[in-house]
């Protein structure tokens, strides 16, 4: 499905990304953990081809195409989206157009109550800063399931909400694999990281250690939490 | 029922559907409405409470509205303003004239769809009684050739306890050229809000004044804008309210968008009072379409135009 291969990126005379390395299966749950800094979100606008974060090495894989010099729109239409941290608000667009944007987009009622939204109170509020964190959060969730993708990127889908809104995006991110999409799934908590399949773990702009869930959660709990994040993991630790 | 049931009436009336108006409303008793076709008044309906006088000039018609006193109308009355030729002059001086007491609701649309080079001069004067409720909304549906010159002109007196609620749009087709001009008197505690909202392509020229004098104690208003320009369109926008008298409230809230290395925009907000107890404030912000709005969309699969138009469409909503 995804596979990234040597990605760096600099900003300026900073190396953000050094030497990226990940494969990420069909209907899999990848999450990437790692505090603040670290270049997770750095990631996700890479591979999603944001403007200005175009890599200075390496290539991006997806399902056998080489998609590094395709534009944001371009690699939606291969079914890559991207669900940001903050989500953007819309001034004068209701939630029922904007869950309908596309014209084969999903049911905009359906994607509402997947995400625990009443569509009744809903769909004619405005997507803008009346709506709490939770329910912008949910709100861009469901958006992401309208378009139907093959590949949801998720930056710190729990960041700033409320216990309730977070069960819900859990369960939100399970439809995404039943649904046979894979999800990479960026975060700071071990609690949302164990959703996933497999865990990578990025310090200071490389992966140090992945694989088996439950292992590389308890070790970011145990040395990372505390951590300035500013030199290399000790080689001994990382053993 | 006073109607002239020519093509010409049709093809108007075929025009205010194009520019969103449900037709319907200008051939059903139940309506007050109003439509206008170059010189000529080609149909009108009158209701109670509501009464019209016209007289075709030259090159357009003077029209006066009534609206009675104490009467409060409950469906909007429906106006139909516009030019079907492609070349062509249009001058309608329009006087409304809201009694004691009464409450109303306009809903003009100007459609100019065929036109290369129509200049359209709407000199409007409004009188509010004391009490007297008058909301206008004005939406505008032009060619696309860009050769609509477009000047409203209003000049405004609210009574006492009186309100005007007054709405621009011009969102659809190509601005042309726009020239607004609106000045609003009011007395104490009568209220006004003026907003415009305009989406100004190519080489489109969009010059918007909106003034309020705020005269009588306690009275209040707000002049508002939402300008969007792309390609090579310019506009420039004044908000002006003068607090002066005590306890009168005023705000300038104007907000423009850029999109494209041509398209400029310039806003002036100019605030003033004569009495230590008027409070006026301004806001004005010009900006480019935000980013994140704008790479949200396009992760969705749409093209960047296509997310421009969007974003736009929600912002002049």
């Amino acid at each position: 499905m995804l596979e990234l291969k040597d990605i760096h990126y600099n900003a300026g005379e900073k190396e953000i990304l050094r030497g990226i390395n990940l494969v990420i299966g069909e209907g899999e749950i990848h999450s990437i953990i790692g505090v603040n800094g670290t270049g997770k979100t750095t990631l996700a606008a890479i591979i999603m081809g944001l403007n200005g974060y175009s890599p200075d090495k390496g290539r991006i894989i997806f399902n056998g195409k080489n998609i590094i010099d395709l534009s944001i729109t371009e690699r939606a239409k291969l079914g890559i989206t991207l669900a940001w941290q903050t989500p953007a608000n819309f001034e004068g667009i209701t939630v029922r157009e904007y869950l309908s944007i596309k014209k084969n987009s999903a049911d905009p009622k359906k994607a509402l109550k997947l995400v625990g939204l009443n569509p009744d109170l809903y769909l004619d509020r405005v997507v803008d800063e009346n709506l709490s964190g939770g329910e912008r959060k949910r709100v861009e969730l469901a958006s992401v399931l309208s378009i139907k993708p093959k590949l949801v990127i998720l930056d710190e889908p729990d960041s700033g909400i409320d216990m309730a809104s977070i069960a819900a995006i859990k369960k939100m991110i399970r439809s995404f694999k039943k649904m046979g999409a894979s999800v990479l799934l960026i975060t700071h908590s071990e609690e949302m990281a164990k959703i996933g399949d497999s865990v990578a773990l990025l310090c200071n702009g490389k992966i140090v250690k992945e694989g088996n869930v439950k292992e590389v959660t308890e070790f970011f709990k145990r040395y990372c939490k505390e951590c300035d994040h500013i030199g290399e993991i000790e080689e001994e630790i990382l053993k | 029922m006073n109607f002239d049931y020519s093509k010409e009436f049709q093809a108007m009336i075929d025009a205010y559907k194009k520019a969103g108006g449900n037709e319907k409303v200008l051939i059903d008793n139940k309506f007050g409405s109003i439509v206008i076709n170059e010189n000529n008044v080609l149909g009108k309906n009158e209701i109670n409470g509501f009464h019209v006088k016209h007289e075709s000039i030259k090159e357009g018609v003077n029209v006066k509205i009534f609206i009675d006193e104490k009467v409060k109308i409950e469906s909007p009355i429906h106006l139909c303003f516009g030019m079907l030729p492609k070349e062509g002059k249009q001058v309608i001086n329009s006087e409304f004239f809201i009694g004691k007491d009464a409450k109303v609701e306009f809903l003009a649309h100007c459609t100019f769809p065929n036109a290369k080079h129509i200049e359209h001069i709407m000199n409007s004067r409004v009188s509010i009684g004391v009490n007297g409720n008058m909301s206008y909304i004005e939406e505008h549906y032009h060619s696309e050739s860009g050769g609509t010159l477009v000047y409203p002109k209003l000049r405004g007196e609210i009574k006492e306890g009186g309100k005007l609620s007054e709405e621009f749009r011009l969102t659809r087709g190509r601005v042309g050229i726009l020239n607004i001009d609106y000045e609003i008197e009011q007395d104490e505690r009568s209220a006004c809000d003026l907003l415009t909202k305009v989406y100004g392509k190519k080489d489109d020229r969009i010059e918007v004044r909106e003034s309020l004098h705020l005269n009588g104690e306690y009275a209040a208003g707000t002049a508002k804008s939402r300008i969007v320009l792309i390609d090579n369109a310019f506009g420039n926008v004044l908000g002006e309210i003068e607090g002066n008298a005590a306890y009168t409230r005023g705000h300038v809230d104007c907000h423009e968008v850029v999109h494209g290395k041509g398209a400029r925009a310039a806003s002036t907000p100019k605030i003033s009072v004569e009495n230590p107890l008027a409070r006026v404030t301004h806001e004005a912000a010009i900006g480019r379409i935000n980013k994140k709005e704008l790479e949200t969309l396009m992760a969705r699969g749409l093209t960047e135009e296509e997310a421009v138009d969007i974003i736009v469409r929600g912002l002049l909503k």
